[in-house]
């Protein structure tokens, strides 16, 4: 009896289970009509990568990686948006999941052993945001203030070995957290690669209220990350890259995204010019 | 093979996460008693309190519990635990945070103990004219402990593990090293294996030990 | 039980006890009062944080599909952790060496491993070893980490029902002619699963919480990888923690609601059986030992 019971309540769990999975399958069958491309980018990034309300993506890596995708025959309709998190970069290249990454993926030794980059196709530098009117002006001013970033990133590791060691760091788990920390004064700066930070800037929400430093305290060249021996990718995308570039979409792009934040990018980098 | 562990402090990290799992231990210990006691007493506002935090508590997600400790408890509320220095308030939030959610699970384990205990033991207490308060300090919860010493040492294992949530709040235990060296490295899965032994070598000695203390202290009925 | 451990309270106790209420709910009170103003103190009441919450776009967009996966793994995962859950509880009591070593070794193992770690080494074995479409690995992913980690606590959770129950319940089994198997399915299982009811239900509950590491390293948009999109979008982080732990509340409110909904069920047709076989004092007595006696294995 009991059994049976316990059996007849598992089957109903079951059921549900499996109808509810059906559903998602429905859904994905639904949206694959013709050939796609998909493509890693990040989701929670303003101004770089950021899903927005209306389920559109908006960002400078949308668009770079938009502009791409159509020099290599692909509509902006087939384009299928993966979010690739910092620590997934590299095994969703290797695996096949997704066909380039274009997310704030700075181009390094260690990294160029897994996967190919073609690129860069942005120079971007760690730098601090700060309120407006704060005393912060130089990377040493940060010895003694409070400074966030994001946990077990390259620019917190910076910041200890080299740029402020006796800096407060609080290293917290997304940069919204730190934009927030920042706003309520509980702390004092947050580093990151200035385009984020841009980004972040650039927000209706905090528009005014932040301001970047400007001060170039590393190179990061932010590549499109391709699967490794992938070389003829490589070579397509450096060559629609170049395009962009000529065309002018690359400063308009530039604009678009990071303009409200007064943010002084790099002149367009050129392909395969990594700055150390 | 292992080349990428050269330069990180990796016993080091594994350190931390033993000091919070030791903190937040016996901190969860005291306030999960406290809890069951209240979750029993005769004070029905208190019995509300302990039921609702338990029901509150356990059904949120430990990440959320730790995020809340520093970007509520510490940037809004200003409660700082008496260190500036973030490194320092961080581990001290995070065990708080721990505290918080692992007391929850100490508190159902030691009341499903109470429960264990015969009602002859607390029927003799009260007839002897103990209060209530001695009734659960001196007969019962000594006994209730013993009982439940192998649901407690699946708390400890699982609080154990739950450490790397603190990595959330920048705490540099073994995940925040873990992260760090993933994205440095670009090594994930080989990264991850160290650091899941470095795991099993923590929680199975402690299972193990605690298992084996559980049969000796048991309660023969 | 509870009324157990203290006298009814006379006039004084009764006095003492309200008084003690009345300063407990000021005290709270003031902690509430105070806790507001500081937020308030911080503009985190501002509308503008939360109105966001009041728009469809909010929930179409992030809150929904999160909370749907989180769904489709809590529920796919308890289902397969149940089963397998109880047949290694069983295994590990098994007669035969061959049998109760392996279980073992098995249950202590993924017991050990943090649950994130496991789903990063399913989700690496599946892209290894078979062709699971990449939209759909990390649910695969998640699933089977938490179906390992949650089988073997499960195992040790039916385990303990089952060595909980009192040794008459297999002697008689075994004198009405019933073999090992028969033993275990029909008397100890069902009365083993009733009896850690709570303890299952608190690790269905752990289950669901679980789910939110399916965002941290892998690619799993669960409820609380959704928020962070959505506090990129709103600016909102304080207000969409929030909402989301209330989510997640009222989620496994739900379930434990279920669960003892169930239990109550579930304990009836306990002293149903108890009356047709016609034993009721017995039945009586062990009913409350099931209920009552068993330790539970509650994690976190």
């Amino acid at each position: 009896m009991k059994l049976r019971k316990v059996t007849a309540a598992s089957a109903v769990v079951l059921a549900l289970a499996v109808s509810v999975t059906a559903c998602g399958g429905d859904k994905k069958d639904d949206a694959s009509g013709g050939k796609k491309i998909k493509i890693g980018i990040k989701f929670d990034q303003p101004g770089l990568g950021l899903k927005q309300p209306d389920g559109s993506f908006s960002g400078f890596d949308v668009d770079v990686a938009t502009y791409v995708a159509k020099k290599l025959g692909y509509q902006p309709k087939q384009i299928e948006w993966v979010e690739t998190k910092s620590a997934d970069r590299e095994n969703a290249l290797q695996r096949g999941d997704v066909k380039f990454i274009a997310a704030t993926y700075s181009i390094t030794d260690e990294r160029k052993q897994k996967v190919d980059f073609a690129g860069p196709y942005l120079l971007a530098h760690q730098d601090l945001l700060v309120k407006k009117g704060s005393d912060i002006t130089k990377g040493t001013d940060l010895n003694s203030k409070k400074l966030c970033s994001v946990t077990g990133s390259t620019s917190a590791q910076n910041v200890q070995k080299t740029i402020a060691p006796k800096a407060n760091l609080r290293p917290l788990s997304g940069y919204s957290e730190c934009v927030a920390g920042l706003q309520s004064g509980a702390v004092d700066a947050l580093t990151t690669d200035d385009s984020i930070l841009a980004g972040f800037a650039a927000q209706d929400k905090y528009k005014g209220q932040f301001q970047l430093t400007g001060l170039k305290l590393s190179n990061e060249n932010y590549g499109i990350g391709v699967k490794k021996g992938d070389s003829a990718t490589v070579d397509k995308i450096n060559k629609a890259l170049e395009q962009m570039v000529a065309d002018k979409s690359w400063d308009k792009a530039v604009e678009k995204n990071f303009g409200p934040a007064q943010y002084k990018n790099e002149p367009a980098p050129k392909i395969g010019d990594i700055v150390k | 093979m292992f080349d990428f562990l050269e330069g990180y402090d990796v016993l080091g990290a594994f350190w931390t996460t033993v000091q919070l799992t030791v903190f937040s231990g016996v901190g969860s210990l005291v306030w999960g008693i406290l809890l069951a006691g209240m979750r029993v007493s005769p004070v029905p506002l208190m019995r509300g309190f302990g039921t609702a935090y338990v029901n509150i508590v356990r059904n949120i997600p430990l990440t959320i519990i730790i995020l809340f400790t520093s970007l509520g408890l510490a940037d809004i509320f200003g409660v700082t635990m008496g260190a500036e220095d973030f490194k320092i308030q961080g581990f001290r939030l995070a065990v708080l945070g721990l505290i918080a959610y692992t007391a929850a699970f100490v508190c159902e384990a030691i009341r499903s103990g109470i429960n264990t205990v015969p009602l002859g033991q607390a029927e003799a207490a009260r007839a002897i004219g103990l209060s209530f308060s001695q009734t659960l300090r001196l007969i019962v919860l000594p006994q209730a402990l013993r009982s439940v010493i192998g649901p407690l040492a699946n708390v400890l294992i699982a609080l154990t593990k739950n450490t790397t949530v603190a990595a959330a709040i920048g705490v540099a235990e073994a995940a925040t090293l873990m992260k760090t060296m993933i994205e440095n490295e670009a090594q994930t899965v080989a990264i991850g294996a160290v650091f899941a032994l470095g795991f099993v070598v923590l929680t199975l000695p402690t299972g193990l030990l605690l298992g084996w203390l559980g049969k000796r202290l048991a309660v023969k009925r | 039980m509870s009324s157990v451990l203290y006298d009814t309270p006379g006039p004084r106790a009764r006095t003492r006890n309200v008084v003690l209420s009345v300063v407990f709910f000021v005290l709270l009170g003031l902690v509430l009062w105070w806790a507001a103003m500081k937020l308030d103190d911080k503009g985190q009441w501002a509308w503008a944080l939360w109105k966001p919450f009041t728009t469809s776009e909010a929930w179409t967009t992030y809150l929904l599909p999160g909370l749907g996966n989180t769904l489709k793994a809590a529920a796919l995962s308890m289902v397969i952790a149940l089963p397998l859950g109880a047949i290694f509880g069983i295994a590990r009591m098994s007669d035969h060496r061959w049998v109760r070593i392996p279980a073992g070794v098995v249950v202590e193992f993924f017991r050990a491993i943090p649950v994130l770690l496991l789903m990063l080494f399913a989700g690496e074995f599946y892209v290894r070893s078979t062709d699971i479409p990449s939209d759909s690995r990390p649910l695969y992913a998640v699933i089977t980490g938490l179906v390992l980690y949650n089988a073997s606590v499960l195992a040790e959770v039916v385990r303990a029902g089952i060595l909980s129950l009192p040794k008459g319940q297999t002697e008689a089994a075994y004198a009405i002619g019933l073999r090992k198997g028969q033993t275990m399915a029909g008397i100890l299982l069902p009365q083993a699963v009733t009896a850690m009811l709570p303890a299952i239900v608190s690790q269905l509950v752990v289950i669901v919480k679980d789910t939110a590491l399916g965002g941290v390293m892998l690619q799993f948009t669960d409820l609380l990888n959704a928020r962070s999109t959505l506090a990129a979008n709103y600016a909102n982080v304080i207000q969409s923690f929030a909402v989301v732990a209330v989510l997640y509340i009222v989620l496994n409110f739900l379930l434990t609601s279920f669960a003892s909904w169930l239990e109550g069920r579930l304990r009836r047709s306990t002293r149903g059986t108890g009356a047709v076989l016609g034993a009721g004092t017995v039945e009586d007595l062990n009913a409350g030992e099931v209920g009552g006696s068993a330790p539970a294995g509650k994690t976190g």
